[in-house]
């Protein structure tokens, strides 16, 4: 399946569907994703006319109407030629992945779907012919750990990373059947894809016990308090594993992150100092790009000394 | 002391301290971590179980405490975490490794104490994410998930 240049035909160009976050608080993400593409020779296809996947708000009052919002960007992504599509943020792709599982195995909600297309002047979405995988999936399957390391220019060395994966990568783990397939597959339990694409860009990775845990962060607003708790312990658990960073992936858990911090030294008065980066923030300095174009300043939590510190960026 | 509290303590000690007790500190995390799930059920009305799963009453708890309740799984991980961190603590031959297992271990312990509290107050927490179900359907006495007759 590999071409010559060591890129995966499958992948080489995906549908991208960035999702509202990345267009506001996570736009740090949009820009080191599409800037760690064009590094790799990875074509991305943004989806036309785009909606909301549904996310947290129409999810929590009706889910229906969230799996049919999601269900058009993947007939949007299929009308546009595509088999795959790539959606970085963690609440986008459980909800499409979610779409596509109810789809195939609820026909009520296929049957609310096919309605609501109708009403909308939309080919409603058939669940198997398009499949949505993570900017992690993409850019191991694309170009593999080996690949990676060979693209390497500015290695991570002596960094030390703990790796955060969030909630919603990998549960509930029914809605992602191609995890926990053995060797070479993700791992529900103990996810390991990030780590492993920044191992190879040179990365020390630490063993970190709370890899999935619980941010609070679908409360971070109506329950702050439990949100910073967590968030803390979070943070002062990867200080403890010897964690100069924390690597994200999600652009919920990274905001959460970087705003229970200063919360928690705002509210309890615990200071922490490990740094904050999206994994494609990580990549993209290892490839080579400056911190400025993985968008490292517009991160709340400020790593560019660390970073200039590790002759980084 | 609370089940937090001494997940703190056990944090907070020096190494020396931990590595010296290891086995009955990483005893005294998992208790402390089985009375946190046993708060949880008994709040729910539940007659905490005596079971184990491979061996740890904590996992049993946990089983119980998800049945029904599937966004208990976002602490799934953290009580097989804990396991894993206090074996490995028992096991260790080297000092250090043992006192970091520990603290490892406590630190995860906290954090279900944090998540489990968290959980008593507000319910809804991990609902949305976890077992990706909405929170407000079932207030309103929808069943289905669906708001009927809004579709149509």
């Amino acid at each position: 399946m590999s071409e010559k240049s060591g890129i995966s035909s499958k992948y080489r160009k995906v549908a991208y569907y960035p999702g509202c976050a990345l267009e506001g608080t996570g736009h740090a993400y949009n820009r080191s994703t599409k800037a760690v593409g064009k590094a790799l020779g990875l074509d991305l296809v943004e989806l036309k006319n785009w909606n909301c996947c549904g996310a947290m708000e129409v999810k929590n009052i009706d889910p229906k109407l969230q799996t049919f919002l999601s269900a058009r960007n993947l007939e949007i992504a299929e009308e546009m030629g595509f088999a795959t599509v790539m959606a970085p943020c963690n609440g986008c792709y459980h909800n499409l992945k979610k779409a596509e599982y109810d789809l195939a195995h609820d026909p009520a909600t296929r049957e609310t779907v096919e309605m609501l297309s109708a009403k909308a002047g939309d080919v409603a979405y058939q669940p198997g012919h398009v499949s949505t995988i993570h900017a992690l999936d993409w850019i191991r399957e694309a170009i593999g750990e080996e690949g990676l390391r060979a693209r390497v220019r500015n290695s991570l060395k002596g960094l030390k990373i703990a790796n955060y994966y969030g909630c919603m990568y990998t549960r509930p783990r029914h809605i992602f059947p191609e995890k926990d397939q053995g060797p070479g597959s993700e791992s529900t339990n103990a996810p390991h894809f990030m780590d492993d694409l920044l191992a190879a860009a040179g990365a020390e990775n630490v063993e970190y016990p709370l890899k999935t845990a619980c941010c609070g962060g679908a409360h971070t607003l109506s329950d702050s308090d439990t949100s910073t708790r967590l968030v803390l312990n979070l943070l002062t658990t990867a200080e403890a594993c010897g964690a100069d960073v924390i690597a994200t992936e999600c652009p919920t858990c990274h905001s959460g992150l970087e705003l229970h911090q200063a919360r928690a030294a705002k509210v309890f008065g615990t200071v922490t100092h490990v740094k904050i980066l999206y994994f494609t923030q990580l990549l993209g300095m290892a490839l080579g790009l400056s911190a400025r174009r993985v968008g490292v300043h517009e991160n709340l939590s400020d790593a560019r000394d660390l970073l200039r510190a590790r002759g980084l960026g | 002391m609370s089940p937090l509290a001494r997940a703190d303590t056990i944090a907070a000690m020096p190494e020396a301290a931990l590595a010296e007790q290891a086995v009955p500190l990483a005893q005294a995390l998992l208790e402390a971590s089985e009375s946190v799930l046993e708060d949880w059920l008994r709040g729910h009305g539940q007659v905490p179980g005596s079971g184990e799963i491979e061996g740890f009453r904590l996992l049993a708890l946990h089983r119980q405490a998800a049945r029904g309740t599937p966004s208990f799984n976002a602490c799934r991980e953290s009580c097989r975490e804990l396991i894993f961190q206090c074996n490995m603590a028992r096991v260790s031959d080297d000092t250090a490794a043992r006192a970091r297992r520990l603290r490892l271990a406590a630190m995860v312990a906290r954090h279900l104490a944090l998540f489990v509290a968290g959980k008593l107050e507000n319910a809804g927490l991990g609902e949305f994410c976890c077992s990706a179900r909405d929170l407000r359907g079932r207030d309103e006495g929808l069943a289905s998930g669906t708001m009927e007759g809004k579709h149509g």
